[in-house]
């Protein structure tokens, strides 16, 4: 009789665990419903740091920036690079220096609450309100005077290059021609803010004035607004129905999912969770591939790795050794043999893609022999006599690997001992800032599309150069190019600097990025752009 | 007792003290500073912040006013989440690591208890051996390992569950199963060692020749004693448990405390690594006293002294 009683519970054991089987794998997945309710879920890295625009500096903010705020100008639908109408219908220009925008007539707050030259007015004095301690208000510099009222020099900010021409008129006066202005002002350091919604929760210089940007009190001017904002969980945004444009938005909102590991990352796409990824893990991208799956995407970014030099310790005082040492580095190899996701080798420092006219200078080249040469006549033939020397990363297996590579091509090649060097993130910031390195590694992103980008932080004392370098020519010929009307010209004076720069080499470009992620197939008119520009009103879902 | 009790408690908050001195000092000795941007900010900007979160100050005035925050309990804001106080952020993660940690721990008492017992009761039968096995496989495959491993038979192979998030009602049982698969490989070897010695003391021998039943005597005599290291091992397990793993807490994407405490670090954001490090200590020092009375009860040979 027990036999029986043992077969009856493990049958009805066997059963329960069928039945529970059953109904797991039956329920839908996040995209099917989001797929059904028209919602877009995207992997966003991190938490954001803040939902005001003028605090942010980071990329995940931007993200989110894009889709509930709008600025003067917007990424095009059919190019998120391109210029399109955002909060002003129409812009002219004077000689690139002088710009008036007609604000869009219909341009309304998420409160129903008009958009007015004055709301840019405000964002601009507040952005560049000295006590505010905005990380990015040095974006709004080639404004005419925004330098001098950032740092407190100027008091007056009706002497700033901004202006309210009427209700629906703004006017922009820059320090110099800048064709790349309408670029330059999809950045989020450049959007406005609600002025009767941040006085009412504080004051405009206050940096812990952050309640406007809860879910209950945030307004905001872009296709969506914000709905509910959970702590490291989501940022859920929905349609904004007084938004100019609101009938050309497709999507029903938009899930921002900060999911730090790029591999859980990974596994939840897969588990149906997501639409889109923000990255990949580096491993999966030669798999996914060679696979040719059809999730996967890898575009260009207008990014840039190289390494410094620290030019103010010998032996990179000498530029010929900084010269020796680029030409020794086989680009090709290494974005072939170890980074393997379609980055290309950087022939020089401006990534291609910024202005249509603009030829980066083909000067970082492979070339031992030349590389030995050089290396001789600088006094180390062979690499004989030269200091054994760090190359500084920041703590990462994938700066690690290159660097590693670059070691064994200058031992190799050139017959020179270096070591690799890791520091944590704060610390590794620090060495560079205080040029307390030999060589390290570095990023830049361009900020809008146009050489300047890269090229303008070489400057003497430049708080971005960290390599000590600095040239009188170079100066001059920047300078120059930032009073240039006429583009050719400008785009000549340019060039001609950043052949200056790479023949000197305080830098040594390495590669410039792709951004590689996987994306839903269903997901349309999510189009790739080099300055990761979203124009999330013309994305839709079509299963 | 009560004696034993407020003299705990004062010692509690001297240890608690010491804690918010000494990560403060730490965080003060950690190069890079608060302000984290691969670019430059003007130095205007640098100005402006350092005064708005008192970086100006002298360290000494700065020690001072975070342990006046805590003592008065007004606590400060994030340095990278803007606007958000730090009792905020630990109020939002709090819960869903503790609950995570609550489930991890029945679950690793629920597989560790009994797979102990049964170790110590058949030594050096195939089920003891079985048990060893399991609970040093449990030890040494680390939650970076093991997590992975759930998350893919579980979630992308049966789909039972989802891989990661905080979202459906059962979004809590791979992560709690991760934490206690590991805990409960401790808790089991615990368990066995301590079991089997208790069994060999004289009690023991008493209790049987009193004619006491085997069940009466494993569960009710020896039990008891023995569960006293094990007792031990759980109050600062606990405590961690309910603070949250960042690992697991990565793996299955939570909205929990661990994934702050590490971003904390990296972001240079000193004032939550502090008040973290202090909540963390807090509940250590609550759950050690809570397992000192626990003993008392369970040992009639402890006695609670000041």
């Amino acid at each position: 009789m027990q036999w029986l009683v043992r077969i009856f519970f493990l049958l009805a054991a066997l059963g329960g665990i069928a039945w529970f089987h059953d109904v797991r794998t039956h329920r839908p997945t996040r995209v099917q419903q989001a797929n059904r309710d028209g919602i877009l879920l995207l992997g966003n890295g991190t938490e954001p740091a803040t939902l005001d625009p003028q605090l942010a500096s980071g990329q995940p903010e931007h993200h989110i920036f894009h889709a509930i705020f709008e600025g003067l100008i917007a990424p095009l639908p059919e190019n998120p690079d391109g210029d399109g109408p955002g909060a002003a219908a129409t812009w002219t220009h004077e000689q690139f220096t002088t710009w008036t925008f007609r604000l869009q007539p219909e341009g309304k707050w998420s409160d129903g609450k008009q958009v007015t030259s004055a709301d840019f007015l405000y964002a601009y004095q507040r952005i560049l309100s000295p006590k505010l301690g905005a990380d990015y208000a040095n974006m709004l510099y080639p404004m005419l005077n925004a330098e001098a009222y950032h740092s407190g020099r100027l008091k007056d900010f009706s002497q700033v290059g901004v202006k309210a021409l009427d209700d629906h008129t703004l006017q922009i006066t820059l320090n110099g021609p800048a064709p790349y202005l309408p670029s330059m002002l999809k950045h989020y350091s450049w959007f406005p803010v609600p002025r009767h919604v941040v006085e009412k929760h504080g004051k405009m210089d206050d940096r812990g004035n952050t309640r406007w940007t809860r879910p209950a009190n945030m307004v905001c001017n872009g296709p969506f607004k914000l709905k509910s904002w959970q702590v490291n969980q989501t940022v859920e945004v929905d349609r904004n129905p007084f938004y100019w444009d609101a009938a050309g938005v497709k999507l029903n909102g938009i899930v921002f999912l900060p999911i730090v590991s790029d591999t859980t990352e990974e596994r939840a796409f897969l588990d149906g969770q997501l639409h889109v990824t923000l990255t990949m893990p580096l491993s999966k991208i030669p798999v996914y591939r060679e696979a040719k799956s059809p999730f996967f995407h890898s575009d260009p970014l207008l990014s840039v790795y190289f390494y410094r030099f620290n030019v103010t310790k010998k032996p990179f005082d000498d530029p010929r050794v900084r010269r020796a040492l680029a030409l020794a580095v086989d680009r090709e190899s290494i974005t072939r043999n170890i980074l393997r996701a379609g980055q290309k080798p950087a022939t020089g420092l401006t990534p291609p893609g910024t202005v249509a006219d603009y030829q980066t200078p083909d000067l970082m080249r492979f070339d031992p022999a030349a590389a030995r040469k050089l290396l001789a006549e600088a006094g180390f033939p062979d690499g004989k006599g030269f200091p054994a020397f760090d190359i500084l990363i920041n703590t990462s297996e994938a700066h690690r690997a290159l660097a590693e590579a670059v070691q064994a091509m200058w031992k190799q090649h050139l017959g020179i001992p270096a070591r690799v060097l890791n520091q944590d993130w704060g610390v590794y910031l620090e060495s560079q800032r205080k040029l307390d390195y030999q060589v390290c590694r570095a990023a830049w992103v361009g900020d809008y599309l146009d050489p300047s980008t890269f090229l303008a932080m070489w400057q003497t004392n430049d708080g971005n150069n960290n390599t000590g370098w600095s040239n009188a020519r170079y100066d001059a010929l920047i300078n120059q190019s930032f009073r240039e009307g006429d583009a050719t010209k400008r785009l000549q004076t340019l060039n001609e600097a950043e052949s200056l720069m790479l023949n000197e080499a305080p830098i040594l470009p390495v590669y410039w990025y792709t951004h590689s992620y996987l994306m839903r197939p269903e997901v349309k008119g999510m189009l790739p752009s080099l300055l990761e520009h979203r124009s999330y009103k013309a994305v839709e879902l079509k299963p | 007792m009560i004696r034993f009790l407020l003299s705990r408690f004062l010692q509690g908050i001297v240890v608690i003290l010491a804690v918010i001195t000494i990560t403060f000092t730490l965080s003060q000795m950690v190069p890079g500073g608060a302000i984290r941007n691969e670019r430059n900010v003007s130095e205007e900007t640098k100005k402006a912040q350092e005064e708005y979160y008192g970086l100006n100050k002298p360290w000494i005035v700065r020690l001072g006013l975070t342990i006046k925050h805590y003592v008065t309990l007004d606590l400060p804001d994030s340095y990278h989440y803007k606007g958000r106080g730090v009792d905020e952020i630990i109020a939002s993660g709090f819960p869903v690591s503790a609950a995570v940690g609550m489930a991890g721990l029945t679950i690793a008492l629920l597989i560790g208890v009994p797979l102990g017992a049964i170790a110590a009761l058949r030594p050096n039968t195939l089920e003891d051996r079985g048990s060893t096995l399991a609970a040093t496989l449990g030890i040494c495959t680390p939650s970076m390992v093991l997590g992975p491993l759930i998350a893919m038979l579980f979630g992308l192979k049966l789909r039972w569950f989802n891989v990661a998030g905080w979202f459906d009602s059962s979004d809590w049982v791979l992560p709690a199963l991760t934490l206690g698969i590991i805990y409960s490989a401790y808790i089991a070897r615990l368990t066995r060692g301590s079991l089997r010695e208790t069994l060999a003391q004289e009690f023991i021998r008493t209790a049987r020749a009193k004619g006491a039943s085997e069940g009466s005597v494993v569960f009710l005599h020896a039990m008891k004693l023995a569960s006293l290291p094990v007792l031990n091992f759980l109050g600062p397990a606990a405590a961690g448990l309910l603070t949250g793993s960042f690992i697991v807490e990565t793996i299955f994407q939570l909205p929990g405390l661990g994934q702050f405490f590490i971003a904390a670090a990296t972001n240079g954001d000193h004032q939550l690594t502090i008040a973290i490090s202090t909540f963390y200590a807090a509940l250590i020092v609550g759950f050690n006293l809570l397992v000192d009375i626990l003993q008392a009860l369970l040992n009639p040979r402890i006695r609670l002294q000041a």
